[in-house]
């Protein structure tokens, strides 16, 4: 383990750098927003999400082991539930414990 | 801040909160098995407020990184929330006294429940709305950091799989944007790529190419459209 000083550093780095990237689209643009940044933050949520999902599972190996089909039955799941109910809470319990089940008890 | 604000943002940010005690707990065990105490585990969680770079985090502290080095991860981990920053621009201007606390809280999830100006019930005032929803989260965050921290080793509930729940909130959102959507460009653009991107780039260095090509994808997109309508 490194000495409290060093790890206050890192630390502090990590924080200013996050910190830094989480304010610098105010900073920049906080009297007139260019038109193409504008347009940019009307469009990229919808790409965003997407990027994320994909984030979400990229430690899946399609080649070996399940070949992501957990991640697969229980993200079905997820939307068939969301679009038959509309209901947060039920899509989430239930994506996610259809998936424990699926990591735990069927494809050990 | 009427009751029917508070009510709301705390019923939103339910997901978040399973979501972030068990992805705080993992962070805080690995810490501590490190040879952190919690209180390292409460500084991180307060200042640095972002789940992947704290888990990214543990291995730069147990390495004994470099100033440098630990900059750059950072910049490469968390580049996505340059993003997040330019799509609530507009969303975030007139946040008055709560403009700095919302802007440093915008992580994926706390994103996730405010972009594209979702609809509230009626009484819900949206500023306060957004404010308590950032703090509610950052709370379960630091929550979870802690627990973890104090834990250790010693859970003994098969906790495995228990973070899909951040996936399936994320594929919610996906789905609820896509029936609101008046283009789908946006959303196979940002899909599209990131697969691409990911098979090229790998797991680990994936998201900045998948950023740029975004971008250049929504550029041209525009120009295209703006064409169309001339």
């Amino acid at each position: 383990m490194i000495d409290a000083s060093q790890s206050l550093i890192i630390i502090a780095v990590m924080a200013g750098v996050t910190m830094l990237l989480r304010f610098l689209p105010f900073i920049l643009f906080s009297g007139s927003t260019p038109k193409f940044i504008l347009y940019l933050g009307e469009v990229l949520p919808y790409a965003v999400i997407a990027m994320l999902v994909v984030y979400c599972l990229k430690g899946i190996d399609f080649l070996s082991g399940n070949h992501g089909l957990p991640e697969f039955i229980a993200v079905l799941l997820v939307v068939l539930l969301h679009k038959w109910k509309h209901n947060t809470l039920l899509s989430i319990l239930g994506g996610t414990i259809c998936y424990m089940l699926l990591v735990q008890l069927v494809f050990v | 801040m009427n009751k029917a604000t508070v009510k709301h943002a705390f019923i939103s940010s339910l997901p978040v909160m399973a979501g972030y005690i068990v992805l705080g707990t993992g962070f805080g065990i690995l810490l501590s098995a490190k040879g952190y105490s919690f209180w390292w585990a409460l500084l991180m969680s307060i200042t640095i407020f972002a789940g992947s770079m704290q888990y990214v985090g543990v291995n730069l502290l147990a390495t004994g990184a470099s100033v440098l080095s630990t900059a750059l991860m950072t910049l490469m981990v968390n580049a996505r929330h340059l993003f997040y920053g330019i799509s609530m621009i507009e969303d975030y201007r007139d946040m008055g006294w709560r403009k700095w606390y919302v802007i440093f809280g915008l992580t994926d999830e706390t994103y996730s429940l405010v972009c594209g100006n979702p609809k509230l019930p009626d009484g819900v005032e949206r500023k306060n709305y957004t404010f308590l929803l950032t703090l509610m989260n950052q709370c379960y965050w630091i929550f979870g950091s802690v627990l973890g921290a104090i834990l250790g080793n010693a859970v003994s509930f098969n906790s495995a799989g228990i973070d899909f729940s951040m996936t399936a909130l994320f594929v919610i959102i996906f789905v609820e944007q896509w029936e609101k959507a008046k283009q789908h460009f946006p959303a196979i653009l940002g899909l599209a790529v990131s697969v691409i991107c990911l098979l090229i780039f790998g797991a680990d260095s994936f998201l900045v190419p998948s950023m740029i090509g975004i971008s250049i994808g929504l550029f041209l997109f525009q120009i295209k459209m703006e064409r169309g309508t001339e």
